[in-house]
């Protein structure tokens, strides 16, 4: 930011007269205001961290949890949930959820994957 | 292993031995439970219960050992690169009253995209992997058992791993953690949303296991030039923190501002740093206050830095705090030592317990300077956050550098950090979650559409594959090692002699590390005693010899230095020659030999020695002294001549004298051990008295070799006296 002097004094007008209750409920006012933007990002987006940690309490590996997030990230499929993925396979094809797993990481299972969420429609 | 004794070690292989099976016993943050407490004479106000094993301060030696326990929970930080090290010093800081361990993590983890594994050696912390957690909380569930109150530990949830830290957090039993996606953003570059994104997840699951949550505003007022000027900018930095937690779903009890006064002395430390405390605890009053101790103005004195933290203690009881942190006083010069963990943890003990109840007695003026300056910091947090708004929001202010700038708001230096949206690690990577986006498993955060699969589950996404691992523990799969040249194994081979090969060394951190510190004194300039100071040390043939901390006495006159330096010797254990422990008789056996053989004795502090403590701890019956014993005694006083103990024994005809001794300067205890044998033997009576000389300073062996029947050293107990005197006097009798 710019350098300025400070206009401390100026800028308190409409504050000075309020009561430190006002002031205190003004402040948290303010701050769900500043904070709902980010929350609202923060509910419709996700990320590979994330991704990977939905794989972790499914029963995955970090080792495998990567494997499988990689995989999933290269083919635009995390938007729909690396776990929905691995859910998916292992429903459809009825076979275990880390075996599920294991089909991604051997890079058998990104087709079905592509065709079933019809990703490149 | 599942419990321990006090003379038990912790054996470390043990902790390491079926860790792929283990489970930690609970989950989430315990507090103290807070209540008066009276023990002895006395009653604590501000106060917990006391614990089963512990090692009290120094003082209450002459206080019969109490050890009670403050209301905060109280913080220590450990991690010295080797965790099983670390292991033993989460036990010695346990039985110091420390309930909250913190593992800093290796340089670096936060950028790494992923979990690490195994056990490799860290720097500056420890690498966090789930088999190193496991450890530890392994051995914290045995020691918490063993000091008899819940420890809590924690680590730190940021970086670019931070959703999948929470959850390994989870799993292995972590109990609090630091969380805050500023600290990402300003001091970690790493790209804002992402920051954020992953924050909310990560916070959903600190939610779920109900850990405490510590954030990270305390990195402004360390990272700004002038610390107290960033003030206002602290308060919007937790509520920014705290209102996004608390909307996620985290508890306000559990969601702790990491808050430290900002200033040090020389600045008036309490003038400002009060105002801000008033000002932080009541416009945050929702959220729990970690009071952190100050780093910012922190140099290489142990001492300067541990009276800036007793001030800080003071603002944290004049105030308030739920957890009370402490900063080693040695931070200012290396990563934390063993010695400096304990020692403040027993300033934080010390000084809580010291100020017990305070506020009952003075009060904070609610006019006048503290609460104009406190109001004004709250209105200058207030018109930033304003501006924020007005800015377009938070990733807006943070482009524009609004952040850690050294101007206090609203004045601007300009030098503030700033962010780049669209940059920083990890920019670019937040993914639009589809309609038909779903995560089946616990805790997760945001947009998640389970009803496609089933209605039911809505609320319990998990459900749809039948639980994930934090409702089955058993779904969790464990890494060892990855390295072969890097694990905990082949560090506790390389130093397995110092654990069962019967040698000891020397050390600060690590297990035999050898370093030593010798503190010097030069009668000359600073630079000449520096380099005087390292040839000492080299002279001492300790090798990486360096200097530690310097000050100047004088510039001229003198400079003290103190050196660390590598002590390259094995002590081999069996050939120790080890003080006599003296014979204790049990209590009856004395009182009887006492009764059949009435035995006096004459008592006093010798020369121009005023201290007193010590002898009437070991003379009174109160005290459990001799007296208990049926031993009388005549007390002479403080300063006593030393020909007077002989010529009193010799009017009331005594048998033994026992005479105490604090001041050893010029080993001065020593020359009047002769002299009072000197004398008595002068008057025809050495052969019929039993002397006895005792102080802090009285080594035993030099009490006999000067002439003394026995000398005893600190922490004596009247019974071990007692006893001598029936042993000897019982010879005597013989001859």
């Amino acid at each position: 930011m710019k350098e300025r002097i400070d206009d401390y004094n100026t800028r308190r007008t409409h504050l000075k007269d309020m009561s430190d209750t006002e002031l205190r409920s003004y402040f948290l006012k303010l701050s769900e205001q500043m904070m709902e933007p980010l929350l609202d990002l923060a509910y419709t987006h996700t990320s590979k961290s994330i991704e990977r940690s939905v794989l972790l309490r499914m029963g995955f590996s970090s080792i495998e949890a990567k494997v499988i997030v990689n995989i999933l990230d290269d083919y635009d499929l995390l938007r729909k949930g690396s776990g929905h993925c691995v859910y998916v396979l292992s429903k459809n094809k009825n076979i275990s959820i880390l075996e599920a797993g294991q089909l991604i990481q051997n890079g058998e299972a990104t087709e079905y994957l592509l065709e079933h969420f019809k990703i490149y429609e | 292993m599942n419990k321990l004794l006090p003379n038990e070690k912790l054996d470390i292989r043990e902790i390491l031995k079926d860790i792929e099976n283990y489970h930690p016993k609970r989950r989430g943050w315990i507090w103290r439970e807070i209540s008066p407490q009276t023990i002895g004479e006395f009653t604590y106000q501000q106060a917990s219960p006391g614990l089963k094993n512990f090692v009290a301060l120094p003082s209450a030696r002459g206080l019969k050992n109490i050890d009670p326990q403050p209301d905060a929970v109280i913080t220590t930080e450990i991690a010295s690169g080797r965790f099983e090290d670390d292991i033993r010093r989460m036990r010695m800081a346990a039985y110091h009253g420390a309930d909250h361990i913190m593992v800093i993590r290796t340089a670096g983890q936060s950028h790494i995209d992923g979990l690490l594994e195994g056990t490799p050696q860290g720097i500056g912390g420890i690498p966090i992997t789930r088999k190193q957690l496991r450890a530890q909380r392994k051995a914290l569930d045995i020691i918490e058992e063993e000091v008899g109150r819940p420890i809590n530990y924690h680590s730190y949830v940021s970086g670019v791993a931070g959703p999948e830290i929470a959850v390994l957090f989870t799993e292995e039993g972590v109990n609090g953690a630091h969380q805050d996606p500023q600290y990402n953003i300003l001091y970690r570059n790493i790209n804002a949303v992402r920051s954020f994104v992953d924050a909310a997840e990560s916070k959903k699951i600190m939610a779920y296991a109900e850990m405490a949550q510590i954030d990270g505003a305390h990195n402004a007022n360390a990272t700004a030039r002038d610390a107290w000027k960033v003030m206002p900018e602290l308060l919007v930095q937790h509520i920014i923190n705290s209102k996004f937690s608390e909307k996620v779903g985290i508890k306000k009890e559990n969601i702790c501002l990491s808050t430290v006064p900002p200033a040090a002395s020389p600045t008036p430390d309490i003038k400002l740093n009060l105002p801000y405390a008033v000002a932080v605890r009541e416009f945050l009053s929702d959220y729990k206050m970690r009071a952190q101790m100050n780093t910012k103005y922190m140099d290489s004195s142990t001492r300067e830095a541990t009276v800036t933290h007793v001030l800080n203690l003071l603002i944290s009881r004049l105030t308030s705090a739920d957890i009370q942190s402490t900063i080693t006083p040695d931070e200012g010069r290396n990563v934390p030592w063993h010695i400096y963990n304990i020692e403040a943890l027993d300033t934080a003990k010390q000084a809580m317990i010291g100020m017990d109840d305070l506020l009952s007695m003075v009060g904070l003026k609610d006019e006048g300077y503290l609460q104009d300056k406190k109001r004004e910091i709250q209105e200058r947090s207030v018109l930033m956050m304003e501006e924020i708004i007005e800015m377009g929001g938070y990733f807006k202010a943070v482009e524009a550098g609004m952040f850690v700038d050294s101007g206090e708001y609203p004045a601007r230096n300009g030098d503030g950090i700033s962010r780049d949206i669209n940059g920083g690690i990890g920019a670019g990577t937040v993914i639009d979650r589809d309609k038909d986006y779903l995560a089946p498993v616990t805790a997760h955060y945001g947009y998640n559409n389970v009803e496609q699969y089933n209605k039911k589950y809505a609320n319990d996404p998990s459900k749809l594959i039948n639980g994930c691992t934090f409702e089955k523990p058993e779904m969790i799969k464990f890494i060892d090692e990855l390295d072969e040249t890097d694990n905990v194994y082949l560090r506790l081979d390389k130093t397995e002699k110092y654990r069962s090969g019967g040698l000891l060394k020397p050390e600060v951190e690590w297990l035999g590390d050898g370093t030593v510190v010798v503190d010097l004194f030069f009668a000359t300039n600073e630079r000449v005693a520096e380099a005087a100071a390292l040839e000492t040390g080299r002279k001492m043939n300790l090798t990486n010899v360096e200097v530690i901390h310097k000050e100047v006495l004088h510039p001229s006159e003198g400079s003290r230095i103190q050196i660390k330096g590598t002590f390259n010797f094995d002590i081999e254990i069996d050939k120790l020659v080890l003080p006599k422990v003296i014979d204790i008789h049990s209590e009856d056996e004395i009182l009887e030999y006492i009764k059949k053989n009435p035995i006096k004795v004459v008592a006093g502090t010798a020369g121009n020695d005023e201290h007193s403590v010590g002898i009437r701890e070991v003379l009174d019956i109160k005290h459990g002294g001799v007296e208990k014993y049926g031993i009388k005694y005549e007390y002479l006083g403080t300063s006593v001549p030393i020909e007077k103990f002989i010529d009193a024994a010799i009017e009331t005809k005594s048998n033994v004298i026992m005479m105490s001794t604090i001041i050893s300067h010029d080993t001065i205890h020593y020359k009047s051990m002769k002299k009072l044998h000197n004398y008595a033997v002068e008057k025809g009576v050495r052969d019929s008295l039993i002397l006895i000389a005792g102080g802090t300073q009285v080594t035993p062996e030099i009490a006999r070799k000067n002439n003394m029947d026995q000398g005893f050293g600190r922490g004596t107990k009247g019974i071990q006296i007692a006893s001598f005197i029936m042993d000897k006097h019982r010879k005597m009798r013989k001859k």
